[in-house]
């Protein structure tokens, strides 16, 4: 039997909230949820935004770019590289993040929670 | 086949580590008892726990590691019996594991000398987590301390006391030198004054003959009826192999400890093999962790149906005490027939270098280090591989003066086989074959290979091997920023400008590929701010910019910001004194003088920033820049206006250099001074640069430094009057930023300038490259472009929108920030 996933889409702000190839933070209920506009490549992502690290709430806050063409962002505190499609730790480590599905309808950017 | 493991320490699990790879049958289980709470832990490099690392920075592998490989991971339970008719086991806990073979790798425990009072509590060894955090909670009410035992391990420990504060430290050496295996007295010699330096004391040839003090120690005495104050002892006296399960399971074990085993590392019963610290080949007990794993790897290859023994491993070593670099490699101490030393003892730099030479001249068969390491991989190799030496054998710890090359003892002139990697044991030729492979950065190299991965300190040869293996291959080895950028800072500083690019996007998109990322983000901002001087949130630069540059504050511990605002020159009125204390009420932050004579605010929301800078603004303030890879401070001294040395006014003088330099973007941060006299109390020879008074004008002095390297500025030209100093400064200031790779120091920069501080001053005093023009107007213009990018930040609503914790909820603040009290104010709250 194949897990039939149900996702609940939030809308979380307008595009032009979210700064050109930068992130902003989310606030769903209690949760902190980082959400990247990728301008460069026309993508969005979503992810976690606790750097499992060191438990800081800081991803939407640094650097996003690419690795051999895998798009990833750079936590501001140690810079431990986190890929953005699959959630990965890209510099070495065991810890990965959790990663949510965007799309943006008429201008609102929606964030995908699954139940 | 069922493998028992005893012991989960550094060798235990590499042990696990490679028995796993090599058990691509699947057959083999494996049963892993360890007597510690935790996993297996890199206990080499216990001492950065206290320079921040945590437990689980430390550790080799998570606990999920072993259960994802099948192994059974028994923590703290150590084992307490072995019965060899029934080849089980018996755990503290209960556990029985019958085995078919076992494997001891129970390391060994600090030897602790029979000394009366060694129970007392303030007494402690070193050697495990536990240890150091059962240390740090005494350190903090101790003043005056102690280390029995001036060998390796013993500095460590006192280097460990001083970063605990315990700055009173003194040194016990029973021997009459320190690191009496390591080194020869002429090294020591320097070793202890350079250890004196750091604020130790040291004592050779002293012998502890009591601990004193009723529940803990309160001082101790001495075989020559001294005494001293002590109220914390750390025992560093030596190893003890942990033999004692082995003993009582009757296996062979040495006079002085250790258990006994061949070359193939099997004990007196073939299904029982030691390895590590804890067995003794030939008469030795390797206290280093390579011969260790060299071990393990004889046995794992053992179990796997091949054939490998272990001959002996050289005991070749460098200490690891930041600031005093000491090594010996090979055979140290050799003398005998013909056999030559070659000394070079220079008293004055504090190095100290010796090398042991065989009588035809050919063979180097160890030596000596003190004072400057850097040779060491270099040399162990060529002792290691018997490399032939060159004619002028002086050479190799000289370098070859005047002449081309690198000495004749270069990477180039190693065999294959040279093993560069201890620890992972991994030859030139792996290093050199995953170079071919395509693998052309260290990084890559690392992952392939497992190079450097260890200790680290073969990391410099490894890049050496690969730039080298890339010259040969005909590749143009190029000094680029990123993947994004096949060219060096200042390349891209020149294309920049002659393109006229305004955004870091421009710039990828014309001079770039791919979509960029950490690394080529912040020095292409930094480069399009020393440029055109534009404020650096604007054209969409924003999220191009590192973090803190982002921010426009420096993000701290938990997620807060701090706040610097510019005090020129140290100098502030008591107005402005008081608009301070009165944010920092308001907003609630933790307030501290800084090293750099201003105050910090620490601990502000970032949707308070912009609030907190507006009343700061208000007030008079502008930012410090204190996030910036840009001007810090000019440090002054209160100079003539009220010292009664001082020659001319330093503090007008600060004020006026630190103004015209504000808000400049530079590859690394940059910070001055100007002292009144030549008592020198701005201390501006630490300095990037430093200005300090004569009687007939100024001195100035270039590319000091402070933080962890430190070294003293270099004067550049004497007597010279304010605006000839301010036109020399120009001129510096725009070569560095122009020419130096990013986030390097002007002192690293002019170390690695060909010419020295004499080229440097005939460009920037006699305008060797005729740029000096070109130089003072680009500073005219950043001067007269500046503007405080704070105010430009809360006047622009799109800008000051972005200060907002959460986009979808700009009133809330992050409900994650916590803090403790201290001292009637906040600290962050401890991390994880
Ligand atoms: C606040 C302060 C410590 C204090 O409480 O006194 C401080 C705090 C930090 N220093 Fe420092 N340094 C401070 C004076 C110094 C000094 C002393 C001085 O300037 O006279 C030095 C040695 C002098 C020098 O730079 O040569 C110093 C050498 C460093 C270094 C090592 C630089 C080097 O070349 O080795 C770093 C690391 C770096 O920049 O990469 C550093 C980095 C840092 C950082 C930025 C670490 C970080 O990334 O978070 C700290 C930020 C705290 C903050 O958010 O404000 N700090 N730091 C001092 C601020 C001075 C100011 O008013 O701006
Ligand atoms: C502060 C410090 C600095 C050092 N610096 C260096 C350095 O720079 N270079 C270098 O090469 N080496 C260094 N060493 C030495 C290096 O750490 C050791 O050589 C290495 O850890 C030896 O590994 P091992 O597995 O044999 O022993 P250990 O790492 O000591 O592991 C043995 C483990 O077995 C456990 N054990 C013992 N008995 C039992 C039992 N009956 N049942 C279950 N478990 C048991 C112990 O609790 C321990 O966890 C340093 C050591 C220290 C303490
Ligand atoms: S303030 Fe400077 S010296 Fe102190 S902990 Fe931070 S970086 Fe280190
Ligand atoms: S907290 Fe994110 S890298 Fe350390």
């Amino acid at each position: 039997m194949i897990a039939e996933k149900t996702i609940t889409w939030f809308a979380a702000c307008s595009v032009t909230d979210v700064p050109a190839n930068g992130g902003v933070c989310v606030k769903y209920n209690d949760t902190q949820i980082a959400l990247f506009h990728f301008t460069r490549r026309d993508e969005w992502y979503a992810t976690q935004n606790e750097c499992p690290h060191r438990m800081q709430m800081a991803l939407s806050r640094g650097m996003i770019g690419t690795q051999n063409d895998e798009p990833k962002v750079a936590c501001p505190f140690h810079k431990k590289t986190f890929s953005l499609v699959t959630g990965e730790c890209l510099s070495g480590d065991e810890c990965a993040i959790k990663t949510y599905e965007v799309k943006v309808e008429e201008g609102i950017v929606y964030i995908g929670i699954e139940d | 086949m069922k493998v028992v493991v005893i012991g989960n320490g550094m060798v235990g699990y590499k042990f696990c580590e490679k028995l796993v790879k090599k058990n691509t049958a699947g057959n083999i289980s494996i049963v892993v008892f360890g007597e510690e709470v935790r996993p297996a832990y890199d206990r080499v490099h216990l001492s950065e726990y206290f320079a921040g690392k945590s437990a689980d920075d430390l550790s080799l592998a998570p606990k999920e590691w072993y259960s994802e490989n099948g192994i059974v991971l028994h923590l703290s339970d150590p084992v307490v019996s072995i019965d060899r008719e029934a080849k089980t086991v018996f755990s503290h806990a209960g556990v029985t594991e019958s085995y078919d073979y076992l494997v001891l790798a129970t390391g060994s425990a600090a030897f602790v000398p029979p000394i009366p009072g060694v129970e007392k509590e303030g007494v402690f060894i070193y050697r495990t987590i536990e240890d150091l955090e059962l240390m740090t909670d005494w350190a903090k009410k101790s003043k005056k301390g102690a280390v029995i035992g001036g060998g390796l391990l013993g500095l460590e420990a006192a280097k460990a006391m001083l970063d605990l504060g315990v700055t009173d430290t003194q040194v016990i050496e029973f021997a009459p030198r320190l690191m009496p295996r390591q080194i020869d007295d002429a090294g020591s010699r320097l070793l202890q004054s350079k250890l004196e330096d750091l604020g130790l004391t040291i004592h050779t040839s002293k012998n502890t003959t009591a601990i004193n003090g009723n529940d803990a120690i309160t001082s101790m005495s001495f075989s020559d009826d001294s005494s001293f104050d002590v109220d914390m002892l750390v025992i560093s006296a030596g190893i003890k192999p942990r033999d004692e399960l082995a003993k009582n399971a009757a296996l062979e074990v040495g006079p002085r400890g250790g258990i006994t085993v061949n070359d193939h590392l099997q004990t007196s019963d073939p299904f029982i093999f030691a390895i590590g610290e804890c067995a003794l080949h030939k008469g030795m007990i390797y206290g280093l962790v390579a011969p260790g794993y060299e071990m393990a790897d004889v046995v794992v290859t053992k179990l796997t149906g091949g054939e490998k023994s272990f001959t002996g491993f050289d005991m070749s070593t460098k200490l690891k005490l930041i600031g005093v670099d000491v090594a010996s490699f090979g055979d140290p101490f050799v003398s005998g027939d013909g056999i030559k030393s070659i000394v070079f003892d220079d008293s004055v730099k504090g190095v100290y270098k010796r090398i042991n030479v065989s009588a035809d001249g050919k063979e180097l068969l160890g030596g000596i280090l003190v004072g400057d390491a850097e040779q060491y991989n270099m040399l162990l190799q060529t002792c290691k591989n018997k490399v032939v030496l060159p004619p002028n054998t002086e050479d190799v710890i000289l370098g070859a003066r005047g002449g081309e090359g690198d000495g004749g003892a270069g990477v180039t002139s190693l065999p294959d086989d040279a093993v560069i990697c201890s620890c992972e044991a991994v030859t030139k030729g792996d290093i050199c074959g995953a170079v071919q492979m395509g693998y052309e950065t260290v990084d890559g190299i690392k992952k392939c290979t497992k190079a450097g991965t260890g200790c680290g300190g073969c990391v410099p040869m490894v890049k050496d091997l690969m730039v080298h293996t890339m010259k040969a291959a005909g590749k143009v080895v190029r000094n680029v920023l990123c993947e994004h950028f096949d060219y060096s800072r200042q390349e891209l500083f020149d294309l920049i400008k002659l393109n006229d690019l305004r955004t870091y996007d421009e710039v990828l998109t014309k001079l770039g590929k791919g979509d960029g990322c950490e690394l080529c983000k912040p020095p292409v901002s930094s480069i399009l701010a020393s440029l055109w001087n534009e404020v650096i949130l604007k054209k969409g630069n924003d999220t191009a910019q590192d973090s803190n540059d982002r921010f426009l504050a420096n993000i701290q511990k938990g997620g807060t910001y701090s706040v610097v605002p510019r005090i020129p020159g140290g100098e502030i009125t008591p107005e402005k004194l008081i608009v301070i204390g009165q944010v920092a009420k308001k907003y609630n932050l933790y307030t501290k003088i800084t090293g750099g004579q201003r105050i910090d605010l620490f601990g502000a929301h970032l949707s308070d920033l912009p609030n907190i800078w507006e009343e700061l603004i208000e007030a008079g303030f502008e930012s410090g820049h204190a996030y910036g890879k840009s001007l810090r401070t000019v440090k002054s001294c209160v100079g003539s206006t009220w010292c009664r040395f001082g020659l001319h006014d330093s503090v007008s003088f600060a004020i006026k250099v630190e103004e015209r330099y504000r808000g400049l973007r530079a590859p690394h941060k940059l910070k001055g001074g100007v002292s009144g006299c030549i008592r020198e109390c701005a201390e501006a020879q630490s300095k990037d640069f430093g200005i300090i008074a004569t009687e007939k004008g100024w001195n100035l002095y270039v590319c000091g430094n402070g933080g962890s390297k430190p070294q003293h500025a270099l004067l550049l030209a004497s007597d010279i009057d304010e605006e000839t100093c301010l036109k020399y400064l120009d001129r510096f200031l725009m070569f560095y930023v122009k020419t130096a790779d990013p986030l390097t120091r002007t002192a690293t920069w002019l170390n690695k300038m060909e010419g020295g501080i004499d080229y440097l001053r005939s460009v920037v005093v006699h305008d060797a490259l005729g740029m000096n023009a070109e130089w003072e107007a680009a500073m005219e213009s950043h001067v007269n472009s500046y503007e405080c990018e704070w105010k430009a930040a809360i006047e622009t609503p799109e800008l000051r929108k972005r200060f907002n914790h959460f986009v979808n909820a700009p009133e809330e603040k992050d409900p994650t920030v916590v803090f403790d009290p201290m001292r009637e104010q906040k600290r962050a709250k401890e991390w994880k």
